[in-house]
């Protein structure tokens, strides 16, 4: 199973043996990856056919609903909490991003930019919500209720009082141009970021 | 009766039994000095004998797990749905054993077995046996079968109680456990209907103290009416509208205490073809080991504690419309292991059965158990 471009970032940010809660773990494929460099931990995934997906790859994987929040878990009882390209698809993602730093002694959160420059394009000069890629559903269908440029949720984690660690913006090819250097918000497509509790 | 073996059937199966002389202390203090253990088991154990799989049953089970006594059996054994060629409990990869637990009345020492000292049937003398007690006689099954330690131990409801507390007691012996529809301990609801069906055993004319058979006669009427407050319990609201709604037998209401709604009918038909095959002071024993199953009381009621010790890997699986053991309660075993870092994965499958669903073939339910087990298989390959 080849990872997908945030799943390689934040596997490049993993160390071997870390403890980790996969949230919306999908398939497990990233859990699987990070397997064989000793890493453990848990999947949390509420899709069915993806659930059991896990359970055939052997992954320890948990069916529950992240709206729901993470009380079965311990403060800071995980190295990493890992939400990639779920955050969007949560009741209150705010709330999820407490949790998530609460379980976590660092939290790795990857979205897609909304604020990416053909999403914008598909609002300002077609009228219409924007479909992509990364955004395939239409605006009544879409699991997607809470999308989020990268300036929305940099001031999210301002407010939260998180410090971003080290963040990632690439478009689908993984690839950093000088657009999404000098630009991130308009030309990134997909943005990863580690964070943490601010300490003080 | 089946006209033919179907293919995924073990087929024709016989229970053998094992005689142990090693006397067994009892968590009530009491001692059996030697005692018989009736069991079954499907498939080929390996050279290794590492791919060994322990069935624990439920409530009213027995070792007939899988397959036909005879040609002329009208159903195969209780857990048939999961256990067969290619099946969840796959007999072409696993050694399975299935063992009548102490206490039981399908042939291992129990309350209709001869009580040594007296020559007489133990009755309601027969000690009250524990859930741990429990592991203890199979763990001296396994000894003789020789193995040292299980693929995998698994169970359903009290079933799932035992799989659990194998893992807690012998944690060297068991590589996985798959705990299914359970809870770590009874709710004050679960006690309050058990000690209605035991109210009603006891309050019969006819059970004399336990000592009916001495008598020549059984309680009918009470083991029935049990049976059929159990049977209200494993299932759902929705799972007994569907199969019979308010349906009349004769199409009107005759304005009578008769029986009227099919519901009726079909408890009375589930009370008295139980009396036939269960013995009530078995049922009486059985709920007492379910209202004492409590593995964290020795750890000061701390559940994380409780399975700090366990080494196996644990799949976890709930049922949504199961009221009497419900995902909440499974819920809380998942958590523990969480908290103690253990292995496990955890599977809530929806499902309008009720309690029963373990024992029925919901796709994504088998599905999730099959491939669990697969994994464990191709484990114990690679060894």
């Amino acid at each position: 199973m080849n990872l997908r471009v945030d799943q390689q970032i934040i596997s490049d940010w993993i160390p071997d043996g870390a403890k980790v809660l996969d949230l919306g773990c999908g398939n497990g494929t990233l859990l699987n990856h990070l397997q064989q460099r000793q890493v453990t931990g848990y999947g949390l995934e509420i899709d069915n056919s993806k659930f059991a997906e896990c359970i055939k790859a052997g992954i320890n994987v948990i069916q529950a609903d992240l709206d729901q929040g993470l009380s079965q878990f311990a403060d800071q009882s995980f190295d990493f909490v890992i939400l990639s390209q779920t955050l969007q698809a949560i009741q209150r993602p705010d709330f999820l991003l407490r949790e998530i730093v609460r379980v976590g002694k660092k939290g790795i959160i990857g979205f897609p930019n909304f604020g990416y420059w053909q999403c914008r394009a598909q609002l300002a000069l077609a009228g219409r919500m924007p479909v992509s890629k990364t955004l395939p559903n239409a605006w009544y269908e879409t699991p997607n209720i809470h999308l989020c440029t990268i300036q929305d949720f940099e001031r999210l984690c301002d407010d939260h009082r998180l410090d971003v660690l080290n963040h990632s913006i690439v478009n689908h090819k993984h690839k950093d141009s000088l657009g999404i250097k000098l630009l991130p918000n308009l030309f990134g497509q997909i943005a990863v970021y580690l964070v943490q509790k601010q300490t003080s | 009766m089946p006209e033919s073996i179907p293919a995924d059937s073990v087929g024709l199966v016989s229970p053998s039994t094992l005689h142990i002389d090693d006397p067994l202390k009892l968590d009530c203090g009491r001692v059996l000095p030697h005692y018989d253990l009736v069991y079954e088991t499907y498939g080929e154990l390996n050279a290794e004998h590492s791919n060994a799989v322990l069935i624990c049953h439920a409530l009213s089970g027995d070792h007939h797990a899988a397959g036909f006594h005879t040609m002329e059996d009208r159903k195969p054994g209780w857990w048939d749905t999961a256990i067969g060629p290619g099946k969840a409990i796959d007999t072409n990869r696993f050694f399975v054993v299935s063992v009548n637990n102490l206490g039981g009345c399908k042939g291992s020492t129990g309350p209709n077995t001869i009580n040594p000292e007296t020559g007489e049937l133990y009755g309601p003398d027969f000690p009250i046996v524990t859930v741990s007690d429990w592991v203890r006689s199979q763990a001296m099954l396994a000894d003789k079968l020789q193995i040292t330690q299980w693929a995998a131990v698994i169970g359903g409801s009290l079933g799932g109680m035992q799989a659990l507390q194998w893992a807690i007691s012998l944690p060297e012996r068991v590589r996985h456990t798959v705990v299914i529809a359970a809870a770590p301990k009874l709710s004050a609801q679960n006690i309050a209907f058990n000690e209605v069906a035991r109210t009603a055993i006891k309050s019969d004319p006819d059970f004399h103290d336990g000592y009916y058979m001495a008598q020549n006669t059984l309680p009918r009427q009470g083991l029935g009416l049990a049976r059929m407050l159990g049977h209200i319990t494993y299932l759902s609201d929705e799972a007994m509208g569907e199969k019979f709604g308010r349906e009349l037998r004769s199409g009107a209401i005759q304005f009578g205490y008769d029986v009227e709604f099919q519901i009726e009918s079909y408890l009375r038909y589930q009370s008295t073809s139980f009396v036939e095959r269960f013995d009530a002071n078995t049922y009486l024993l059985m709920t007492k080991a379910l209202d004492y199953f409590d593995p964290a009381k020795e750890f000061d009621d701390d559940l994380t504690a409780t399975v700090a010790n366990i080494k196996a890997k644990s799949l976890i699986i709930s049922f949504t419309s199961d009221w009497r053991f419900s995902p909440v309660r499974s819920r809380e075993i998942v958590n523990a292991m969480l908290a103690a870092g253990k292995s496990v994965s955890y599977a809530e499958i929806e499902a309008h059965q009720g309690h029963d669903a373990f024992l029925m073939p919901i796709p994504r339910y088998l599905e999730i158990f099959a491939s669990y087990m697969q994994q464990v298989a191709n484990e114990g390959e690679n060894r």
